[in-house]
Parts: structure tokens; sequence; C-alpha cells
């Protein structure tokens, strides 16, 4: 081997690190094959080994829009160190101007710990009940201290973890088919002689319940969000598939965050949602960004679309409720959670509520950690 | 077996009524020399089935379609025993030896070939196309992937089934699910996009051979300036092509021309309720205008 295929080999050994250092899944054999397409004839120039070497290592359309740069900025730009790469660019900068997600919560429930006070009795430590029971009962914008924050965190993760098992079980134990399964039937009608007596009927595996969560985290529900996130959390890390969005005054998809192992350091990278607080929510104009964007990639027959907000919206309430018939086309249910519906005496009155109401599979509280749990029977009914 | 380099396969597509860009060219070139799945992205409409139709006839090979959707399994996709007939010749067999019997009912002649194992028995290697993967279930991909990295079914009755060739596979996805990793480095990638105005009236003068030049980059440009409207469903290439044929039919040679013929065609490329509303008449007479 001549020096200068030494050189080479050695370039496209570093570039192929740059690629895995920008999240490119490139393996043994890719490196084979890119060694390959090099050492082929047509593949001398530039020109010609682009395209191949973007067609081998690519895997998603986010790769193929990152690899042009990272390319040229590695054959071209010589001497450039390309760890800063320009996929994670984006992602700096918005973690620099972020302010910590799961801090804002809880300055939000420490400030409102002084009218908390006040009515603070009712929701106090009952006699004889386990803290936890006390917990779940408690609504969440009297969650003041940060070791209650913290608990009422850790159980809303352990609830979205026991709905997903509960959920999954169901379905498997749940067998009567409509079809007859020859090949079973077969099999059982050996100990009868070769009679099929007894049919085996199969039906169609169902797949796991699909849950895409909208969460509203506009000021008026500042005082929910974190614990809300903290449940979005532990659904995303435990159904196998599960999309989050956030949404104020526009959406953001916030799955790749929310999948963070560590909690708190998800909510961390959420910091981005804060900018949104304090302004008005524009539920509709969310619906119609997701309807628009997202639903067709996340959105199944067989999907459950669950909206965390208080409805207060500043747009027009023509707009939301159009938006509203149209995701309920096309997903299985809407379940709409509204944590004002906890509280004694309120009415869905607010006029973007109203206007989504008719589309609602099930209206329903979540004002404490008891609500979101009552959902799960709701769920698994799908 | 020749396999043509990246130049040489694109003016092959080019012949048989496909045209590619150098990239799409490139990507097919690598599938042959690194027998690689290739994996192709891309809205509905932007011809990723067209693709391997091209291929399969610029081989001069055979095309079999593996259509995925939910639920699809094993019985579907790979090979099931003709369990009726099977029943049928142990009746008829009744009282002769089990063992023969029992030989003669798990031969070749009771399977079901599905598309997968048809693709690895045949003589000349095919085109597979496995179409929309990401309707189907994470499971089903798994065991494709198996299938695509050995080329060899097991059948428990009759033993190891090798290919007699290798076949060679585009799998196609709309991207409605996230696909598995492991599969997406098995493949060659390509994403695939609207193609741009010229390509597009490349598309139209080739499959429509009897189209006037001029019209064919009218309908290309008007076309493009439709995809950027705020639409529901994007119009795609098979809508072109459509569109064009309708138009000729009519006997319009010019879209600024004859503009109510464009107006009544329209139900060719916009085909929800919602995008006709977005695009009343003085929209479409903004679009003519822009293009004539």
């Amino acid at each position: 081997m001549d020096g200068e295929t030494l050189a080479i080999r050695r370039r496209l050994a570093g570039f192929l690190r740059t690629l895995r250092d920008n999240g490119f899944r490139i393996g043994l054999a890719e490196s084979r094959d890119a060694l390959r397409i090099l050492a082929a004839p047509p593949y001398r120039r530039a020109t010609t080994v682009k395209p191949a070497l973007r067609a081998l290592c690519c895997g998603s359309r986010v790769d193929w829009r990152a690899f042009d740069d990272l390319f040229d900025t590695f054959w071209t730009g010589r001497g450039v160190r390309t760890r800063v790469a320009v996929t994670r660019a984006g992602a700096q900068t918005s973690q620099r101007t972020m302010r910590s997600l799961a801090e804002a919560g809880q300055a939000g429930g420490l400030a409102d710990a002084a009218d908390g006070m006040a009515d603070a009795a009712p929701h106090g430590r009952r006699e004889g009940a386990s803290r936890h029971e006390n917990l779940a009962h408690t609504d969440f914008r009297h969650l003041a201290d940060p070791a209650a924050m913290a608990r009422a965190h850790d159980l809303a993760e352990r609830l979205a973890r026991t709905m997903r098992t509960r959920l999954s079980r169901r379905w498997q134990r749940h067998r009567r088919g409509r079809r007859p399964d020859l090949r079973a039937t077969i099999r059982a009608s050996l100990a009868t002689g070769g009679l099929p007596l007894d049919l085996v009927q199969r039906r169609r595996r169902r797949p796991p319940l699909r849950l895409v969560v909208l969460v509203d985290a506009s000021g008026s529900m500042s005082l929910y969000t974190s614990v809300f996130l903290r449940f979005v959390h532990g659904i995303l890390e435990h159904f196998r598939e599960a999309e989050a969005f956030l949404f104020h005054t526009r959406l953001v998809h916030v799955s790749a965050a929310l999948r963070e192992k560590d909690a708190a350091r998800a909510l961390d990278r959420l910091g981005l949602m804060v900018e949104g607080v304090g302004g008005g929510t524009r539920i509709g104009d969310a619906l119609a960004d997701f309807n628009r964007h997202h639903a067709a990639r996340v959105i199944n027959s067989r999907t459950c679309v669950m909206i965390l907000s208080d409805g207060y919206d500043t747009g027009a309430p023509e707009r939301l409720g159009a938006e509203m018939a149209a995701l309920r086309r096309r997903c299985r249910r809407i379940v709409w959670l509204n944590p004002l519906l906890g509280w004694k005496d309120y009415q869905p009155v607010a006029r973007g509520m109203a206007a989504a109401l008719p589309h609602v599979d099930l209206f329903a509280a979540a004002h404490d950690l008891a609500s979101l749990g009552a959902l799960e029977p709701y769920l698994a009914r799908l | 077996m020749s396999s043509p380099d990246r130049t040489g396969l694109a003016s092959c597509l080019a012949a048989v009524g496909y045209v590619a860009d150098g990239g799409l060219a490139t990507a097919l070139a690598l599938m042959d020399m690194l027998r690689r799945p290739l994996l192709l992205e891309g809205e509905a409409g932007v011809g990723k089935t067209e693709v391997a139709k091209a291929l399969a006839a610029v081989h001069g090979a055979e095309l079999i379609r593996l259509q995925c959707h939910e639920g699809l399994d094993r019985a579907d996709a790979l090979y099931e025993w003709n369990y009726q007939r099977q029943l049928m010749a142990i009746k008829a067999r009744e009282g002769a030896d089990a063992d023969a019997v029992e030989a003669h009912v798990f031969s070749e002649r009771y399977l079901l070939e599905r598309p997968l194992l048809a693709a690895i028995r045949r003589e000349a290697s095919p085109v597979l196309l496995i179409d929309e993967i990401d309707r189907a279930d994470a499971e089903f991909e798994a065991f494709l992937l198996e299938v695509l990295s050995d080329f060899q079914v097991s059948v428990p009755e009759l033993g190891t089934i090798a290919a007699r060739s290798i076949p060679r596979v585009i799998l196609t996805s709309n991207g409605t699910r996230e696909l598995s990793d492991a599969l997406r480095r098995r493949c060659l990638y390509h994403a695939l996009d609207f193609p741009d105005v010229e390509r597009e009236a490349a598309i139209l003068r080739a499959r429509l051979p009897g189209i006037d030049i001029a019209l064919a980059q009218q309908i290309a440009e008007m076309i493009a300036a439709i995809r950027r409207e705020d639409l529901v469903k994007r119009p795609g290439v098979a809508e072109t092509l459509d569109w064009a044929a309708a138009l000729m039919g009519l006997g319009v040679g010019r879209l600024d021309a004859d503009r109510e013929a464009v107006f009544d065609t329209l139900a060719c490329i916009v085909k929800t309720r919602e995008d006709r509303g977005r695009l009343p008449r003085a929209v479409i007479e903004r679009l003519i205008g822009r293009v004539a």
C-alpha cells in the first residue's frame, strides 16, 4: 500500500469519526464499505464520492441534511476542528438561553406558597392516611415545598410506569379471534385422532397503544406544567410509542429532550419553553401546526391524543374548533385534561374550551395525582 | 452480470422513462457494489415506488413487491403451508405408509410462496420492493432484518432454503413511524424530494412523448408553485402526469390560453376539500399569470 492510499484511509477514518460524533450510526461494516467505495475507480473524485458516502452513511433525514455541511467542512476546510459540528450548534445556543424548567416550576411553587397557605388546611395531612395517599389528593397548586414537589414528581413518574405495564399485559391476555388458525387447529386435532373437533381461533395481535401528549406551557398553567412534564417523562420512558409536544404561543416537539434518562436533566433541557410563559396561549395555532407538520408521522389509527391544558385561548375559538375537528378525524380518541376541572364550581365556559369540547372524547380533571391515576382504566379500554 | 456505473445507470434509467438525479443514480450503483438494500424516504407521491420499477426494467429483472401493512406477519410475507391441500392429500392417501404420506405432504408442492421467499428462490436476481415498511410492526422489521442479512429462510419441515440469487432490495418509507437504527444502518439511504422544475419537465417529456415542450415547462412551474402553497396534500409526480395527460386530452396548448380548462381539471391534482378551498379561482389566476 503506497503512502497516498494510507493517508486517504487515515483521513477517511477521521471523517467517519466526525460523523459518529454527530450522531450518525456508523459501525465497522460501514467503515469497511466506505473503504471499498474509495478504492473503486469511479469514486476517486470529490463530486462522485460525496453522494456515494452520503448514501452509505446517512440513515435519516436529519443525517441527510447535516451531511453536506460536515463533508465540506471536513474535506475542504483544512485543519478545521470538526467537532464543533453543525448539528450541535443549535442545541448549544438554545441551552445557553434556557432557564431551567425545574427551577422555574419550583420558583412558581414557592411564590404561590403565600396564598397557598390560606387554603392549605383542607388539603393538609389527614390522620391515618399514608403520606402517598395524602399527596395523591393534593392539588398541584398547593405543593409548596421542594421536597413535596419532588415526591409528587416521583409519584407521577411511577404512575406513568404502572399504567404502561398494566395496559400492555391486558392486551396479551385478551385473545378471542374471528378467524380460524389452521396450523394450531391441526396441532390440536392430534388429540382427537386427526379430527379437528376444536377450532382454534386467532385474531390480529393488537399493536400497543400509541400516546401523543400535548402539554400547555402557558403562564396560566405554570403551576401545573412541571408535574405534568414529569408525568409525561414517565410515559415517554415506558410507553414504546409515545410522543410529546409543548405549546404556548407555538408548538415545540420535545420527545427527544424528554427521552433523557434522568428526569431532572430532561426538565432542564426543556428550559426553551420558559420563553413562552407569561404570554398568551394560542391553542388553535399550535394545533394547526401539529396537524400540518407532525400528525401524519405520529398519529395512526390507534393513537390517543392527550391534551393537558386549561383551555384559556387567546386565539379565535372558531380556529380551535376547526383544528380540533381535523384532529378528531385522524386519531382514535382525544382526552382533554383540565386542571381547573378539579376546582369546585368550575364550568368550562371559556370560549376556547367551549369550542373544543364537542370534539373531545374524555374531558377529565388533572389537578392531582389521583385524577391522573383515574385515567388508566379509560386508556385500557381504547 | 454487468453492473453499470452511476453515469451508465442514469442513462439506462432515462431510457426506461425514469429521470433520476446524480445522488439517486449513485445510490443505485452502490447497491450492486456493496450488496446493501436501499432505503428511500420521502413524501407520498415523490416517485419512490417508481424507482424500483425502473430499476427492474433496467436490469430486465422481475419485480417482486411486498406491500407492508399493520399486522403483516411471516405467513403473509415469507411462506405458508397449503393446509387445505395437505388435509385433502392426507385423506386421499388414508391407509398408505405414514412416512411416505408425511414426506409427500411436506414437499415443496404444498408450500405457498410469499414475496420474500419468492425473491430468494429466483434463478435470476429480481428486484424486491418492500413498500411502506413504516406501516409494518416493529417485530416484522426485526424479522426482515434477519432475512435481509442472511438471505436464507429456514422452514422447519423442509430445512434451510438458501438464496439462489441475491435480490436487489428497495425499501420505501413515508415516515409514519420511526424505523429502527439497525435497519437504517443496514441500508443505503436516499431522501427523495419532489423534483425541481427542470427535472419535472424532463419527467413529463419522458412519460408523455407527445407533449409540447413549452407546455411541459409551464405545467412543471405551475405544479412547483402549487406545492409552495399551504396545502394539506401536496400533489405528487403521478398527479402531475395525470394533469398533463388531462390537459393534453382537452387540447390545451398553453395554460394561460385556456384558463377555464385549467380550472376544470384541478381535480387531478387537488384532492381534499380543504385544499380546494385554499386554491380559489383568484389564486389559480395569479399562479397562471406567474408561469405565463
